[in-house]
């Protein structure tokens, strides 16, 4: 590893464990309201100032990463997967396979999953635990989120099929799943480590326009997600720097995993 | 000698111009701002949303007018006019001399047919349902041009003052309702974009000097559902006005430029929470039981801070609410109600007076059931989620525990309304009018807007059976002081039952720029515009 | 043959719009909040109007009798008539598509520039730090909302077509400079470089027709992410396109509008990725 992956590994971990141990680091509960500190700016008490009802921007912060780097990551992978099973696979498959499966990851584009994600928000109870209705969330949009990868992994499957080495390999008498599993699929790594590094932040963000809707994260529990939505009040930001923290806080750490999975992307074979 | 020419010279030329000045910035000019939704329809009668009520209320010629600021009722193209002793006739004379937009003439045939269009029993409008106190159709005399009678099958309420929302409409026009009798006339319109409209050239008004009303040349409208972006223009100088502003951008204005910002003090909206009461709700029945007890309801409306969610959700520009109506309401509030003050430990003991306890920092009923509940509200109203939150801090305090979950409109109408799938709600009320008979299918028990509890077919509980009697009697009546008494009582009654616990009452906030001459804001709607036909802005 | 072979596509297409169709406006009727009226609250109205108002949306309750009946219509042209804004659907569409036309063409048309300019050059220039400063760009734009950036054009009064831009740049770019990276990594093109040929000649006969067909596919797709972008950009900076509309459609449970739109974005998709595999084939069957 390079220092920079190096960096970014160091990094990585100190978010992680700093998540980990928030209910030492927290000054204070994420739910905790000082209400005659409103919108504070930042001081010994509350090092990031508190937001609009007075909860510690910090903790806030904190606790939030618990919920934002654990599950988005993870629904990530999940849509990572979605799409390399039905994109790659239809596509190394080829002919009707892939016509089928594209035409129906163009169908799924096209639908307005708004209206699924209501009803998803219906079904459940009102009485859940916060952690269980994020879970839900993170869960729907990795089911959902795998058709633009889809579509690029088939045809890249597609040209694959009738690539050189592929064929060497098949005249060296292996086949079906192993050449899938072992000379198709990593090729087609690009794109899939692609695919997860911009979800991330995708999902993150979606989330919290999730919560339009009932979903995502419900109070007083902080996402990422929630954190950035105050960034909404844009006209007067400039003044209050210390709202970006959640911002800077996510870029860092997309890059981050950028970084740790850029080798991966450019080794191919 | 040359220097004094020069002298004299230079002064004339700075008072023609001081003078062009001013003559110009009295005529002319184009009012901008923002409509905050698309408006559905462009027909007077049908009015049901805000955005095409301010586009009525501009283009629209009534026969009376509430003076927004007054709150009295003046003649506009009635000169005068009389209610029968038993509220059912209303005769008028109009002035003589008016044309529409279009040059039509406008006589009391127009009246006629503008009262029958609006009683039709297939237009289904709040402003025709307004009169529609009975059953029966509606009698129009046109005794002379400019005099008509108009009865109606049964006793209607401030009949006189409900006349400010009928625009009338040309009967003969081929313009149809395109042709108007107020200061403004529709000029275009782009879907989805802006409307525009121009001063009506044939606007009967004049001012006291004897100069045609309107002043303004035009008004131009563009449809623009965000806040923070009508906000930003306003700032940028784009906008002439925003009607009605959030507290924080009133905050952040006030504080660059104070002449800006305009608190009219509070307005007669509302902001409430109630417990679903409806007895078929799918909800399981300990929570029932929970809600239809008063002593629960008045024990959580004590344990909210209320002042807090004025300081904080509004930051000031709200008070705490006495009940459902606001005290700027003169005359209809009822001066003896207090906002219940806030008293966590008294709310705790009334609770375990009535079978609660509290067990490790968790309240449980006689049976033992912990006492959780959730709030839902609409989201994309961030005072209303902000104040969700804050009641979930407060009854935290109680060992209560509040789930809140913000969901999109039409979810949360189909949980309110249908379903009734919900435990309690966080929602407000726009009041446009100041007569709380506008209000009755809120108060009857057997109405679909009786939110807690709509459409029972008797009246489950006896204050609720006092309230039906108490509302049909002040509907009934003619005498303001009778109707008073009855519907003091109703507020009274509220405030003791709780079936919706007030929070606040918030104020009329408006942001008028300086470039606009004669504003006055007030708290009823439109607030900055309501004499928009006197307004001036210099360039 | 190649008429059957056109028609078959053709035949296809249709089935998958018109199935889009469907399937939209069972997710609609199915989502809660169908069938109710915002303007039911208000007190003003009498228990008929309410009345009224309920069995006027209730008519759209099964959905395959109004599927039925709108298939019907399209058939002679008739989209329907918008519930929310009262108006012909078809009139609506047609006044806003030139404003969402634009706004894609130049949101994509910029992204598109950016994104291969930037990973082009990151993929020849092999440099760790302007490697590291584009990934800086692109990720610290993905984790803007589109909310924020929308808004961002409105405060710098730039076209809202640049937001789209920002919103589809990164996403393009990170695909666009992975697959550039690892064609330029291939052997024969370390090669070819090693023979002496000319950047532009390696470029355009070696690395590009080696990845155009994945090329054109996310060409297809950005298209897709372009179209969701829309909708908060448009909404925001107050432009009247296809948008905004399908916002206003989707807040207010509209089945006409909404089921118009989808089979509207179901065919713009299934053209735009249809055409790029098309194309993609064809650069394939050249290159063998």
């Amino acid at each position: 590893m390079n220092l920079w992956q190096k960096a970014a590994c160091a990094f990585l971990l100190v978010v992680v464990c700093a998540a980990a141990a928030a209910n030492w680091l927290a000054p204070t509960g994420y739910a905790k309201q000082d209400r005659e500190a409103i919108s504070a700016e930042p001081s010994r008490a509350h090092w990031l100032g508190t937001d609009e009802l007075g909860r510690d921007r910090f903790a806030r912060v904190l606790y939030g990463t618990r919920i934002s780097l654990f599950l988005a990551p993870a629904a990530a992978l999940l849509s990572t997967l979605m799409a390399a099973l039905i994109g790659g696979l239809s596509g190394y498959l080829g002919g009707i396979w892939a016509k089928g499966a594209m035409a129906v990851t163009d169908l799924f584009m096209s639908l307005p999953w708004l209206f699924l994600l209501i009803t998803a928000r219906a079904l459940m109870p009102l009485n859940v635990s916060p952690l269980f209705s994020v879970v839900v969330t993170f869960l729907l949009l990795g089911l959902l989120g795998w058709s633009a990868a889809a579509r690029v992994l088939c045809t890249a499957a597609g040209s694959l099929r009738s690539s050189d080495f592929v064929r060497q390999a098949r005249a060296s008498g292996v086949r079906g799943a192993r050449l899938f599993w072992i000379h198709v699929l990593p090729n087609l790594k690009p794109v899939l480590f692609a695919q997860f590094w911009i979800s991330i932040p995708v999902f993150i963000l979606t989330e919290a326009n999730l919560g339009v809707l009932g979903l995502g994260v419900s109070e007083p529990m902080p996402s990422w997600g929630s954190l950035l939505r105050e960034l909404e009040g844009l006209v007067s930001i400039g003044e209050e720097p210390w709202k970006f923290a959640s911002l800077v806080l996510l870029v860092l750490v997309v890059m981050s995993f950028q970084l740790l999975l850029a080798r991966q992307e450019e080794i191919a074979f | 000698m040359k220097r004094t020419r020069a002298r004299t010279l230079a002064a004339a030329v700075i008072a023609l111009n001081l003078f062009t000045t001013h003559v110009l910035a009295q005529s002319g000019g184009e009012l901008r701002f923002c409509l905050r939704m698309e408006p559905k329809t462009f027909d007077p009668l049908k009015v049901e949303d805000e955005a095409s009520a301010a586009i009525r209320y501009l283009t629209g010629g009534t026969l009376v007018r509430i003076n927004r600021q007054t709150q009295e009722l003046e003649p506009e193209l009635a000169l005068a006019w009389k209610v029968s002793k038993d509220g059912r006739q209303i005769n008028f004379r109009l002035r003589s001399g008016v044309v529409f937009s279009d040059g039509t003439p406008f006589s009391a045939a127009d009246v006629a047919y503008t009262v029958q269009q609006l009683m039709d029993p297939g237009l289904h409008s709040p402003t025709g349902d307004a009169f529609r106190s009975g059953t029966g159709g509606v009698e129009t005399k046109v005794i002379s041009p400019t005099q008509i009678s108009i009865i109606f099958p049964a006793p209607v309420a401030e009949l006189d003052r409900l006349f400010d929302q009928v625009a009338i409409l040309s009967q003969h026009s081929p313009k149809r309702e395109l042709a108007v009798l107020g200061p403004f006339m529709l000029a275009d319109y782009k879907p989805g974009a802006s409307v525009l409209l121009k001063r009506n050239p044939n606007y009967w008004k004049t001012d006291e000097r004897g100069r045609k009303l309107p002043y303004l040349d035009s008004i131009q409208m563009d449809i623009q559902p965000n806040r923070d972006v009508e906000m930003l223009r306003f700032k940028r100088g784009e906008l002439d006005l925003i009607n009605s502003l959030d507290s924080e951008y009133f905050d952040k204005l006030e504080s660059t430029s104070p002449q800006v910002a305009h608190d009219a003090g509070p307005s007669l909206d509302s902001e409430q929470l109630w417990f679903n009461e409806v007895a078929k709700a799918p909800i399981p029945d300990y929570k029932k039981a929970w809600f239809r007890s008063a002593d629960f309801r008045r024990a959580i409306s004590e344990a909210i801070n209320r002042e807090d969610l004025s300081r904080i959700v509004y930051h000031g520009h709200a008070q705490p609410a006495a009940g459902p109506f606001s005290p700027s309401n003169k005359f209809w509030f009822n001066g003896k109600l207090k906002p219940l003050a806030y008293d966590s430990d008294a709310a705790l003991k009334a609770l375990q007076g009535a079978g609660f306890r509290l067990e490790n920092g968790t309240l449980k009923d006689k049976a033992g059931n912990a006492v959780v509940f959730s709030i839902i509200t609409n989201a994309g109203s961030k005072p209303r989620e902000r104040m969700a939150v804050l009641i979930q801090d407060d009854l935290q305090k109680i060992g209560i525990h509040v789930n809140v979950v913000t969901l999109d409109f039409p979810s949360l109408i189909e949980r309110m309304t249908q379903s009734f799938d919900y435990e309690a709600i966080i929602l407000g009320l726009t009041n446009v009018d100041l007569d709380p008979n506008g209000e009755m299918n809120v108060w009857l028990s057997s109405a679909e807007n009786h939110q807690w509890n709509p459409q029972q077919k008797t009246p489950e509980t006896t204050w609720e059976a006092e309230i039906d009697r108490l509302m049909r009697t002040q509907a009934s009546a003619i005498d303001p002081r009778k109707r008073k008494e009855a519907f003091d009582r109703v507020q009274e009654i509220v405030v003791e039952e709780e079936p919706f616990i007030f929070l606040i009452n918030k104020n009329s906030l408006s942001a008028v720029s300086t470039r606009v001459h004669g504003a006055v804001p007030v708290i009823l709607s439109p607030q900055t515009f309501w004499n928009a036909e006197r307004l001036t802005v210099s360039q | 043959m190649l008429r059957n072979k056109v028609a078959g596509h053709v035949l296809a297409l249709v089935t998958t719009v018109l199935l889009g169709g469907l399937l939209s406006a069972t997710l609609v009727r199915l989502a809660p909040g169908f069938d109710v009226d915002e303007q039911e609250l208000d007190p003003h109205l009498s228990a008929a109007s309410v009345q009224a108002l309920r069995d006027a949306r209730s008519q759209d309750r099964n959905i395959f009798r109004f599927y039925l009946s709108y298939m019907n219509r399209l058939v002679h042209g008739d989209l329907g008539t918008s519930l929310s804004l009262s108006q012909p659907v078809r009139t609506l569409l047609r006044e806003r598509a030139p404003t969402t036309l634009r706004l894609l063409i130049f949101g994509l048309a910029m992204a598109w520039a950016a994104a291969l300019a930037l990973a082009l050059s990151a993929a020849r220039l092999r440099l760790a730090g302007y490697d590291a400063a584009g990934t800086l760009l692109s990720g610290t734009l993905l984790c803007l909302p589109a909310a924020v950036l929308a808004l961002l054009s409105v405060l710098w009064n730039v076209p809202g077509s640049l937001a789209i831009g920002l919103v589809v740049f990164p996403r393009v770019y990170r695909y666009a400079r992975n697959l550039l990276a690892k064609s330029y990594a291939q052997p024969y093109i370390v090669m070819a470089r090693a023979k002496g040929l000319g950047e532009a000649r390696i470029l355009f006969w070696h690395v590009l027709p080696g990845i155009a067909p994945q090329l054109l596919a996310l060409g297809g797709v950005s298209i897709s992410m372009a179209i969701g972008a829309a909708i908060p950009v448009e909404a925001l900076c107050g432009l009247a396109g296809i948008g905004q509309l399908a916002w206003q459609a989707a807040l207010a449970r509209d089945l006409p509008l909404l089921v118009n739109i989808t089979i509207l974005v179901t065919l713009v998709t299934l053209l735009a990725n249809s055409g790029a595999d098309v194309i993609g084939q064809m650069i394939r069957g050249q290159e063998s």
